[in-house]
């Protein structure tokens, strides 16, 4: 009896929402509606994205999400953080729970293709390395025939290390793991020789170590990781407006525009790609349905590329990161962005 | 020569004590821990293990700092304090973050509301569980669910006023319709009433109430709920809302009626025979793809409903052994006593049948309040991992492992304990038997 009243409850609740939902709108149009931007997160990524003791988020991840929302919605706090794992954060994009997923996640052929979304650009390009204690004195991946590795299942890395050591003709023993986590406290405890995941991740764990002199990260990076922001597949426009918003933090920082220093750029420089930029002259925003200072408040959100880049996860941080391939294409990294025009 | 024969003796000897292997301590010991020698190297293995666990945990626990901002502040204190390369707990993590382990994200100048709500669920409680509180309480009880709802997520007090409403409503419907259409009529009623009202004019009387006397206090979102309370929403709910559907499942299994028995069994063996974390994610993911885009519903409320279905199932079956415990004469009895099917199975059946099923119902209640941790997998912070790697995912606590992970583990074991136990002098106190 009682049963019949929820699912009658449930059914209905379905039907009003679905009379009430606007029909054939576009995810710019629904955000604006909202009033919020949902954000798809990781639960926990050090550097990355994680909440901190009163809840707000933070991170390199966190810090697009904030762009994106001051770009469109002209406020970097109506960001609505939804924690993903790494098994449901697809579908929760693709299901329309999120507008937005950015989650360290890898730009793969079949992601982009089969799973029907877009990876709009790279905020942060990693790559798989391994890290092992000193007294192993193992010097280079190439040594590590017959190791037993510590490996997160159900990731990119698993692939990549399978292939990595069959290219070199080498057998090793996986010790699977769930989280991160797990993975240092079985690294810690000696249940593995090695410890295998994107280098950044490396970096991380192995300063929160009591004794990080005491391991190395070998010079080896055995794949190409790209983590980018990614939307749902159809939405042209919606895409467009992501892939700016990362262009634009990346471009602010060539150009040496700063949280700083914008608004004075705003009103003198005399720089056109600048201008062109942050809206002093031309209108570039009401090409993809935005304002004309859509550029201007998403750098100021948390600064350009650069910017976040130090406060999150750079050499300044415990974590330490160097810019790497996440430098200039000016200073020898992989950055570049289409001109603003 | 009076004595002439030596071998009596004229007086008792004193008593001696018993040999020592036979009393004591050491008769104990022999009989329980060394009663063999498979025993006896089984005691002291047994014995070898519990001391080394003493010896490695005792000063871990020992060298614990209280104080401290970050992970490495603490490894300094207790380097400090006790020399290089020894290890000790880190609680200052769970000081530091203890309003998110209890709150979650739910907004602390409003932390009252939940504490008022948990403090107010044991009065609502009382009535139930101790039979000296007065019954007058249990007005309170019928309406503590609205009541912890408003003061969860805020918003309109109509809201939770004309939810309840339903339930009024169902109950009138049945009273009208009995003399007129009999006990099916009245139960169709009792059915179909509620949810006319909940899906056609609830939202709008809401709407209605709200605009002649608008009262409301601060929302607060689903998703700003974590950690403990979390956890409590989600199990107490589900526990209050299992046992009734539970007992009805029952009821429909062992029913006569060809619609009801099927769709019992079909339910019960459909749930039970899925994993817990499939409800979850059909609950979260799947049923996104059949709403229409931009639909809002709660995502608590679906976890919610899938636990409750989830749990009602595990509770048909144990209230089935119950029922099949129950000597047929107690059924006759009831029927010949006149007593219809309703009055027959409130009255006679169900209180013997669920005296007999407590522990297994105690069971699945402890089960299922473990279980809320699972919806983590759904993206909710619960509190053993959804908090906890939070928490770890911060540069400043990165690298902590244990430390919060026993912290929530003895909250949870404190919680399970308690029920363990009150569900033990629940079995003691209906005890009439003479077994």
């Amino acid at each position: 009896m009682k049963k019949s009243v929820l699912f009658g409850a449930l059914a209905a609740t379905t039907m009003l929402a679905g009379a009430a939902a606007a029909q054939g709108t576009t995810t710019l149009d629904t955000v604006k509606a909202r009033g919020e931007l949902n954000c798809g997160v990781n639960t926990g990524l050090v550097g990355f994205a994680a909440p901190d003791a009163n809840g707000n988020w933070q991170g390199f991840d966190v810090a697009l999400c904030k762009a994106v929302a001051a770009a469109v919605l002209g406020d970097a706090s109506k960001v609505v953080y939804v924690p993903t794992t790494s098994a449901d954060r697809f579908e929760t994009l693709t299901s329309g729970k999120i507008d937005l997923l950015v989650r360290n996640s890898t730009w793969t052929f079949s992601r982009d293709n089969d799973l029907k979304m877009d990876f709009v650009g790279v905020n942060y390009y990693d790559g798989q390395g391994f890290m092992v204690r000193k007294d192993l004195g193992v010097s280079s991946a190439k040594e590590l025939n017959g190791a037993t590795i510590c490996i997160q299942t159900g990731t990119t890395t698993e692939l990549n290390l399978a292939d990595y050591f069959k290219a070199n003709n080498m057998t090793y023993t996986a010790v699977t793991i769930e989280t991160n986590a797990e993975g240092e406290q079985q690294y810690i405890a000696g249940a593995c020789d090695a410890y295998t995941t994107d280098a950044s991740g490396l970096a991380a764990t192995r300063a929160a170590f009591a004794d990080p002199e005491n391991h190395i990260i070998l010079p080896e990076i055995i794949s190409k990781e790209p983590l980018g922001p990614a939307v749902r597949h159809g939405d042209n426009q919606w895409g467009d407006i992501v892939r700016w918003t990362l262009n634009a933090l990346i471009a602010a920082e060539e150009y040496g525009i700063t949280s700083a220093n914008i608004d004075e750029l705003a009103a003198s420089s005399q720089n056109p790609e600048v201008k062109r930029l942050l809206g002093s002259s031309d209108d570039l925003g009401a090409m993809m349905g935005l304002d004309k200072e859509w550029a201007k408040r998403a750098i100021k959100a948390s600064g350009n590329y650069g910017e976040i880049f130090e406060a999150t996860i750079g050499s300044a941080t415990p974590i330490g990161l160097a810019r790497g391939l996440n430098a200039q294409w000016t200073q020898g990294g992989l950055l570049y962005t289409p001109p603003f025009r | 020569m009076t004595n002439s024969a030596f071998y009596v003796r004229k007086e008792m000897l004193p008593q001696s004590p018993p040999p020592a292997r036979e009393a004591g301590a050491i008769k104990w010991a022999r009989e329980n821990l060394f009663s063999s020698p498979l025993n006896a190297i089984l005691t002291l293995a047994g014995v070898f293990s519990v001391l080394w666990l003493f010896w490695e945990f005792t000063p871990w626990f020992w060298r614990s700092v209280w104080h401290a901002n970050t992970l490495a502040e603490c490894r300094d204190i207790i380097t400090a304090a006790y020399g290089e390369g020894v290890t000790g707990a880190c609680w200052a993590v769970i000081k530091e973050r203890w309003p998110q382990y209890l709150f979650g994200f739910y907004p602390s100048d409003l932390y009252w509301r939940p504490v008022l709500a948990f403090i107010l669920m044991f009065v609502a409680l009382a009535p139930i569980l101790f039979t000296s509180v007065p019954r007058k309480m249990l007005w309170f009880t019928m309406s503590y669910p609205a009541l912890a709802f408003w003061l969860l997520w805020g918003g309109s007090i109509w809201i939770p006023v004309v939810a309840m409403a339903g339930f009024a409503i169902g109950y009138l419907a049945a009273k009208v319709a009995l003399p007129v259409g009999g006990a099916i009529g009245a139960t169709i009623l009792a059915i179909v009433a509620p949810v006319v009202w909940w899906v056609v004019l609830a939202g709008a009387v809401a709407d209605l109430l709200d605009q002649i006397l608008p009262i409301a206090i601060e929302g607060v979102r689903s998703r700003e709920f974590g950690g403990f309370i979390l956890a409590f929403t989600i199990g107490v709910t589900g526990i209050v809302a299992s046992l009734p559907l539970g007992i009805l499942l029952a009821l429909g299994r062992q029913s006569d009626m060809f619609l009801v028995h099927k769709f019992a069994v079909g339910f019960i063996e459909f749930i039970r025979g899925v994993p817990l974390i499939t409800l979850l994610f059909t609950a979260s993911l799947l049923l996104n793809y059949f709403l229409p885009p931009g639909t809002d519903f709660d995502i608590i409320l679906r976890v919610i409903i899938m636990v409750t279905l989830f749990a009602a199932a595990y509770i048909a079956e144990v209230i089935r052994g119950g029922l099949a415990a129950l000597p047929k004469g107690q059924y006759e009895a009831a029927d010949s006593l006149g007593l219809d099917y309703w009055k027959a199975t409130r009255l006679i059946i169900m209180p013997q049948a669920l005296k007999i099923s407590i522990p297994g119902i105690v069971s699945t209640f402890i089960g299922l309040f473990k279980d809320t941790t699972l919806v983590v997998f759904v993206g909710l912070l619960d509190p053993l991992k959804g908090i906890t790697d939070a928490v770890r995912a911060t540069t400043d606590w990165k690298g902590i492992y244990w430390e919060p992970y026993i912290f929530v583990g003895s909250i949870f074991f404190l919680i399970c304990f308690g029920m363990s136990r009150y569900s033990m002098y629940l079995e003691r106190k209906l005890k009439t038997d003479h077994r």
